[in-house]
């Protein structure tokens, strides 16, 4: 019979499962302008941007000690010697004549680098280890299981405590490498159990089925099901890389020719600054750090909301 | 099994259920998941429900249970069990009718049995809860009794879920169901995540346990065949509207809605050939409904008046009851009762 | 049920074991791949940032008689293994003659306490927190106010440790700055010494838990979210149970598993977190000391203390393993 079936606006019935994978999305809606997700990046973007333009604007040689008067407050506060602070200085300096504010502009950036090295580096060895360990199977998945379970074990800190004790310079990138070392078990952990999952699923089934070899079925099928999960999981690694750092760099540990967030911390304990009540020497790295941490937890948030849409109904 | 035709205006239902509405709020507007379902079920009867996936037997029967979820919502309508709208009560009196007067067999035993808890407390637990403390060695008298009407060795008592095979973890659902002997009792697919042979098992106990102990039952499900054997009476719904109700036998040699016809048409049987009528489902926007007929766009026999005006389900046999203006409506009858 | 298989036990141990041999072959590996042995390179070390070593001869000379460092590799790791066994770490550089195992011991106790106290409270106020947020029955105000608690979660416990001292011991005096008790109190088991010891101990321990009851109260609540959608939670309510026995025999006592093992594997995290805060404080467990000896380079403190921790931690993880079929009933206690 003629019947005009008014098929525009059809309702994509909802599974009763929620998709475990993030590779469709529902017409109406739009996951990925997620508010946190948004907060989060932009957040950082400030703290980046301003980090590696500022340089421009401002004389980064100010972060190394000496020419600046020392401990000044920041503008428009009054120290404990009765100093005011000063436009040079609006940041305020540290007893050895550094700026703060240069301090900020090379420091911030430098804890970006090291989260996003180590967590490169983590990520790129857990992705390859994940899949050899999903895909081939057998001994090397035990090795490769056994082995992330005994350094997920380990508490980081107390390794890189012990090496980096002994080196005696230790520069950023090496720092963010031994963090690294850390860093890969969680990816494996997380890629490998996905490409169980997918190994059995009906696609690559198909694949196999059509001939396609080995690789190309890693490459082309379940690689780019996996992005979402690599992304989100890097955002995660980058936070406990960039936490491991700080944990050095407060003890000490950390690089020494090289001003760091953390680091700076150090030389504020160390000078007494909390009694002093010098609370700019450590107060503004803290504050920094502690906006780049909620930045990427935010982000995380976000990610979380996108991959699981019952969390974003609950938090509305 | 046609007894009850005859006893419809005689008794009162045991549960009465008017102008259900079950609505889902989507971003886009609300989907009628169920609009405006009247059903009655008599003291002892089997009633089937039936309808393609998507037509809103399963939230009728959670509407019913009152167990619908956001974005999920009831609109309105009545549920009257033993004289009581279960809509107007407060949560806690809804509680205490749950399973002491009205139970749930639920679908796919899969995951409905809690992980973490032995057989025997699950059951422990529903009767403790309503009955209050009790004890201990009477319960366990109890629940083993529970266990073997349902076929069900003693071994199982002190399994947890992840021990039972498919089967019998939907009879310990059906066990569980009986322990405080309701009044009326829904099956939600009960037998549809199982194979065959185990579907047989599970139905011929669910057939068993009501012959024992005499309660009402609505059952849902889409397997034409297997309902017929089981129900004495089947409701046919399209799109969260009933369109036909009528005695099992009535249905299958005569069903007058075309959309109960569509259905009937398409259970295979080994006397005829039929030809593989393909049918697609639920056509319009369940958000957006012609108004009208609820099934004009897949009518055969659409009519002018089927776009403009809903039809109500009227009197068109002996128990059997159809909304379609092909039919015309009774000679007074009084009421809407089926 | 009820009977754990060898395998699952000799499985699990066998784990703990390798975490244990692999942790402290690579703390014995590392100095020795600086160039000259071992001690030398730590003594000229020490003078050279400044430290002076005392009998210097001597302890190099009573330290290669002990650890046997003229004798071939193999045989020096044979022995350091075996000295490991008898918690022998050798002596301490700044505090010679005393022996590392000496100063740990005395930390060690302090540092247990606090995180046994910390680590279990987080735990738990995270995850009653999460289960809350998602009960229907909370009130809107308390929903709303615990996710501003929650910021806390992205810093680090340190800068949380140093936010904290600031405020609350150096502006507010409500707390003392330093240590795990008043200085020269004597150590007894008197209220006086357990009520200092408490007080001293509250701003660690708050640091510790601030930042880590968030994570549980998001893996929480986002199990509590994944369990609701559960068909057996349906039937729960369809049977018509007590609302609050479905929240915690239905809900929580489902949702808690995936935390539980959560905990075992951030238990390393935890650790390194409190260690920081103890240096923040100058409370008087590992993490002082092993401050004290970075600053000293006092490195076989540093060698014990760390291996100590992650023997430690390495325990509690093998426990958890051990436990965790006695709640989960669908792992089995045979070898998987």
């Amino acid at each position: 019979m003629g019947s005009t079936l008014d098929t525009s606006g059809l309702a994509t019935p909802r599974a009763a499962g929620l998709p475990r994978r993030m590779g469709r999305f529902n017409r109406w809606d739009t996951p990925w302008l997620n508010p946190k997700l948004l907060a989060g990046v932009a957040l950082l973007l400030v703290i980046l941007l301003s980090g590696l333009l500022g340089r421009f604007f401002w004389d980064t040689d100010l972060a190394f000690s000496g020419k600046a008067p020392l401990n000044l407050p920041p503008v428009g506060f009054v120290n404990t010697r009765g100093q005011a602070g000063t436009w040079e200085h609006p940041l305020g300096t540290e007893n050895s004549g550094r700026d703060m504010l240069a301090l900020m502009i090379v420091g911030a950036p430098n804890s970006f680098l090291v989260g996003v090295v180590a967590a490169g580096v983590g990520m790129t060895v857990g992705v390859i280890l994940g899949f050899s360990a999903g895909f081939i199977g057998g001994r090397v998945d035990d090795v490769i299981r056994l082995l992330s379970d005994v350094t997920v074990t380990i508490p980081s800190l107390m390794v890189l405590i012990v090496i980096q004790s002994l080196m005696r310079q230790v520069d950023l990138t090496t720092m963010a490498l031994l963090i690294a070392v850390f860093a890969w078990p969680t990816p494996t952990r997380l890629i490998r159990a996905q490409v169980l999952s997918m190994r059995a699923s009906g696609y690559v089934h198909m694949a196999r089925l059509s001939g396609a070899s080995t690789w190309a079925i890693m490459f082309r099928e379940i690689l780019p099901n996996l992005t979402p999960y690599i992304f989100a999981s890097f955002i995660g690694n980058a936070t406990g890389a960039i936490l491991a750092a700080v944990g050095l760099e407060t003890l000490g540990l950390g690089p020494q020719r090289v001003p760091t967030l953390g680091g700076t911390i150090y030389f504020a304990i160390n000078a007494a600054a909390l009694l002093r009540n010098m609370w700019w020497w450590w107060g503004l790295p803290t504050l920094m750090l502690a906006l780049i941490f909620i930045g990427l937890l935010l982000i995380n948030l976000g990610f979380d909301e996108i991959a699981n849409p019952r969390l974003r109904r609950s938090s509305q | 099994m046609s007894h009850s035709t005859s006893m419809t205006e005689a008794n009162a239902p045991v549960l009465r259920v008017r102008d259900l509405r079950v609505y889902y709020e989507t971003p886009k507007g609300d989907v009628l998941a169920v609009d405006g379902v009247d059903l009655d079920l008599f003291e002892g009867e089997a009633l089937g429900l039936v309808g393609e996936s998507g037509c809103g037997k399963s939230t009728a029967a959670m509407g019913i249970l009152q167990l619908v979820n956001p974005p999920g919502r009831i609109v309105g309508g009545s549920v009257e069990l033993g004289g009581r709208d279960l809509l107007k009560l407060s949560e806690e009196e809804v509680r205490q009718i749950r399973w002491t007067r009205l139970a749930l067999i639920p679908q796919g035993a899969m995951n409905s049995l809690n992980p973490t808890m032995r057989v025997a407390s699950q059951i422990e637990d529903v009767i403790v809860a309503h009955e209050g403390a009790q004890r201990k060695a009477a319960l366990r008298l109890r629940i083993l009794e529970l266990l073997r009407r349902v076929g069900l060795p003693e071994r199982v008592y002190d399994l947890y879920p992840h021990e039972l095979s498919g089967g019998m973890k939907q009879r310990v659902c059906i066990a569980m169901a009986i322990a405080l002997n309701p009044r009326v009792i829904i099956a939600d697919e009960s037998t549809s995540a199982l194979d065959v042979v185990v579907q047989r098992v599970v139905a011929q106990t669910i057939q068993r346990v009501r012959h024992d102990l005499g309660m009402a039952m609505i059952m849902i499900g889409h397997d034409m065949g297997l309902m017929a054997q089981m129900v004495d009476r089947i409701a046919v719904m399209y799109a969260g509207k009933v369109v036909e109700v009528a005695p099992v036998r009535a249905l299958f040699a005569a069903p007058r809605h075309p959309y109960a016809q569509l259905l009937i048409d398409s259970v295979p049987t080994l006397r005829e050939r039929k030809p593989l009528r393909s049918s697609e489902g639920i056509t319009h926007d369940p958000r957006n409904p012609p108004p009208g007929c609820i099934f004009q766009l897949r009518c055969p026999h659409v009519m002018d008046v089927c776009r403009s005006a809903a039809p109500r389900l009227k009197r068109v046999g002996p128990g059997q009851w159809a909304a379609c203006h092909l039919y015309a409506e009774p000679a007074a009858e009084g009421g809407r009762h089926e | 049920m009820g009977r754990y298989s060898i395998g699952f036990i000799a499985q699990r141990l066998g784990i703990f074991l390798l975490t244990i041999w692999i942790a402290a072959s690579v703390i014995w590996l590392i100095p020795r791949l600086a160039p000259g042995d071992p001690i030398s390179a730590m003594i000229m070390r020490m003078s050279s940032s400044g430290g002076r070593v005392e009998n210097a001869d001597k302890i190099i000379a009573g330290w290669k008689e002990r650890f046997g460092l003229n004798d071939p590799l193999p045989v020096q790791y044979v022995r350091y293994m075996g000295n490991l066994l008898r918690f022998d770490f050798g002596y301490s550089l700044a505090h010679f003659p005393t022996p590392v195992a000496d100063i740990i011991g005395l930390a060690l106790p302090w540092t247990l306490g606090l995180l046994l106290v910390a680590v279990t409270l987080a735990f738990f106020i995270g995850n009653f927190l999460g289960a809350i947020m998602v009960w229907g029955r909370t009130p809107g105000l308390i929903r709303a106010v615990i996710p501003m608690f929650m910021i806390f979660t992205s810093i680090p416990s340190i800068l949380a440790a140093i936010f904290l001292i600031y405020v609350f011991a150096f502006l507010l005096e409500w707390f003392p700055l330093a240590g795990s008790y008043p200085l020269g109190m004597k150590v007894e088991l008197s209220w006086r010494f357990i009520s200092a010891v408490i007080w001293h101990a509250t701003l660690p321990a708050l640091s510790v838990v601030l930042v880590n009851f968030g994570y549980w109260t998001l893996g929480m609540r986002g199990m509590m979210i994944t369990v609701e959608g559960e068909d057996y939670i349906q039937l729960a309510r369809a049977k018509g149970l007590k609302p609050f026995y479905v929240l915690y025999r239905y809900l929580v006592r489902n949702a808690i598993l995936p935390q539980i093992t959560a905990f075992a594997i951030t238990l390393g995290s935890l650790v390194s977190g409190q260690v920081l805060v103890e240096y923040i404080f100058g409370y008087q467990g590992m993490g002082n000391i092993i401050f004290a000896a970075i600053t000293s380079q006092d490195f076989p403190v540093i060698q014990g203390a760390s291996f100590m921790l992650i023997v430690i931690t390495a325990l509690a993880v093998l426990i958890m393993d051990l436990t965790y079929p006695l709640i989960d009933p669908r792992i089995s206690y045979e070898r998987n």
